[in-house]
């Protein structure tokens, strides 16, 4: 732990430091909506935000890969003329917890992968990411233990923990040095801080259980195992094929392309649109074959994806354990549900061959 | 929002004019092609292009010429959908978008010095016929050339010249089928799968490489292995709606592959163990 590397700010300071931060630049956070919904919105002063919020309805990922976002604009009034674009805006994002950080990992892993989708990686540089750590559980949702995002790491600019009266903010970054450095309010940290946070971090071991009763590194094993599961039939009886789960997901990143024209039906835009494997012609082929036609296909394509095809080509989990596809699932379909009874089917398959 | 104009962008698209369109059936159309810049387009047979109409979409089309003509590529469209029907209304001299190539095609290094048993069901022979004019332009690699052909009518058979020209060729042995026929259709009646047990190959140094609608492969395939084929010596190239090309909008995915990038040409050893994959 480099001391350099921190500071601290007194809570009776905060909003100064937000406020001179939307002084400057487009400043995003997390804002209450009613009925327990948050969302990341632009604000006009540190009085919008929430600070103490549980995942927001859309993660920050739409500021990352925006749900309609043009790709091209073409005109063929005399001959064709294509203009490749990208559109990016300068953004500060406050208040980001470790979850959703986990989850921007995961966009940049695919979208940096080859051919690189050079529109996103612009966007990515104009964005400064200011993390907030959770201390407690957000809600019986979360299972971001299980899948090691509830302790900040990496990517992020500056990382914001309540120790009590003060902030203690880790650096990780020179754009988020210089922050610091504009900003004027941050004093350095000493001993006692660390101790501090240390304290911390060792009562949220403690508060922090896995939440899925099997280890991390078992998942990919049972997944394999759980192609035939009935519970995917489970599914099939529940799930309403509405693909809010995918929507809300902080690492799908599924699309689809369309494109607009004008009034002169000459000119128009080409652009990439979100897009759901939950939904109907997801997987459909001209001529109408369809090769997940039914819900379970759809929900086992679902979970596959966060536990096992990209462990295969990216290594890593597509799932942060933000809990949202649960939160916002209308047939009540819980992630963590899934896995225990995913997990219970398999023990009872192999005990069943030793007996 | 600040915009700016990315040309390295994979998402751009190359002009390109046609220069010679071809009816071949009712629905199919063969297109003749050259980049506007006069560069080449280089790619492997059994690799695909997306193709955009500007303001009405774009889709994933096979190239279905020998890559070692230089001078064109050509695309045959059957006019299903939206993109396809307006295609189908082009005239030539008009200019259409494209990007790629994408994806893995045939891999013609391993089919080299092997004998090749071709086997196209309808459009099928679009991705073929790339592989096909490729081996008969170098023709002295290749050993015995098999091409078995089916689809439904007479009346639906693509290039009906060139395949007339192949079965008058020594060098190819070349069989075609059609499910049904009026009485004086002087050809064989019946299901492709009908041809494969009278195809006289050595399945050890026999390359297979099969194009056809979904459902023929599961038959195709019980019939090859019951000739002894090895299972990494049947090529399969499939059927997915690509939307980027680039293994990232999740639309062609078969379990943890990618059609678009891992594909779409695949050996039967890699998805024989895979559903959702046929």
């Amino acid at each position: 732990m480099k001391t350099e590397q921190y500071r601290i700010i007194e809570k009776s300071s905060f909003n100064d430091f937000i406020n001179s931060l939307i002084a400057s630049q487009k400043v995003i956070g997390p804002v209450y909506k009613g009925f327990n919904n948050y969302s990341f919105e632009g604000i006009k002063s540190a009085q919008e935000m929430s600070l103490n919020y549980i995942p927001t309805i859309i993660p920050p990922k739409k500021y990352f890969m925006p749900q309609k976002e043009t790709i091209l604009e073409f005109d063929t009034k005399e001959t064709l003329h294509v203009e490749p674009v990208s559109e990016y805006e300068e953004l500060i994002l406050f208040g980001v917890h470790t979850c959703d950080i986990a989850g921007l990992r995961c966009l940049n892993v695919v979208l940096s992968d080859e051919p690189k989708d050079i529109s996103y990686l612009i966007r990515k540089r104009y964005i400064t990411i200011i993390g907030l750590e959770c201390n407690a559980y957000c809600d019986e949702y979360a299972s971001c233990s299980f899948v090691g995002a509830h302790v900040p790491t990496t990517g992020y600019d500056l990382m914001f923990t309540d120790l009590g009266d003060y902030f203690i903010v880790h650096i990780h970054s020179s754009k988020g040095m210089d922050i610091v450095k504009q900003a004027n309010i941050f004093k350095p940290a000493d001993n006692y801080d660390f101790e501090a946070l240390k304290a911390l971090r060792g009562k949220k071991d403690r508060i922090f259980n896995n939440e899925v009763p099997t280890e991390r590194r078992y998942l990919p094993d049972l997944i394999d195992r759980s192609w035939n599961a009935s519970v995917w039939k489970e599914l099939e009886q529940k799930c309403l094929g509405c693909g809010n789960c995918t929507s809300v997901c902080p690492t799908c990143y599924c699309f689809d392309i369309k494109e607009d024209v004008d009034f002169t039906l000459k000119a128009g835009q080409r652009y990439r649109v979100w897009f759901s494997c939950q939904l109907d012609p997801f997987a459909k082929v001209a001529g109408g074959i369809d090769f997940r036609r039914e819900r379970s296909a759809r929900q086992r394509h679902r979970f596959y994806r966060k536990f096992r095809y990209h462990i295969d080509r990216y290594g890593m989990f597509f799932c942060t354990g933000c809990g949202r596809c649960s939160r916002t699932c209308m047939a009540k379909i819980n992630l963590k549900e899934v896995l225990t009874a995913l997990i219970k089917e398999s023990e009872t398959k192999i005990w069943r061959k030793w007996l | 929002m600040e915009k700016v104009v990315i040309k390295k962008s994979p998402y751009n698209v190359k002009k390109a004019r046609i220069i010679d369109i071809k009816q071949l059936t009712e629905k199919e159309k063969l297109f003749r092609v050259i980049l506007e810049d006069n560069s080449w387009l280089d790619y492997e047979p059994g690799q695909f292009i997306m193709v955009s109409l500007m303001g009405i979409g774009e889709i994933p089309i096979s190239i279905c010429s020998s890559p070692l003509n230089r001078d064109y590529f050509e695309i045959c469209v059957r006019a299903v959908g939206k993109v396809t029907e307006s295609m189908h209304r082009l005239n030539v001299g008009e200019i259409i978008g494209i990007r790629g190539p994408y994806g893995k095609g045939f891999p013609i290094r391993m089919i080299e010095a092997h004998d090749l048993l071709i086997i196209a069901g309808g459009l099928g022979v679009a991705p073929l016929r790339s592989l096909i004019l490729y081996a008969i332009d170098n023709r002295r690699d290749f050993g015995e050339i098999h091409i078995l052909f089916g689809c439904k009518t007479p009346e639906e058979l693509l290039f009906s010249d060139e395949i007339e020209e192949w079965g008058r060729r020594l060098d190819l042995h070349f069989a075609c089928t059609v499910d049904r026929a009026d009485p004086d259709w002087k050809g064989n009646i019946g299901l492709i799968t009908s041809l494969i047990p009278g195809v006289d190959i050595d399945p050890i140094r026999t390359y297979a490489a099969v194009v056809g609608p979904p459902i023929m492969y599961k038959f195709v395939i019980k019939e090859l292995l019951a000739k002894g084929l090895p299972v990494d010596q049947i090529l399969l190239s499939f059927e997915r709606h690509m939307k980027c090309g680039m293994g990232k909008c999740g639309r062609c995915q078969i379990q943890n592959l990618y059609c678009c990038k891992d594909g779409p040409v695949f050996t039967f050893k890699e998805i024989m163990d895979m559903a959702e994959a046929l």
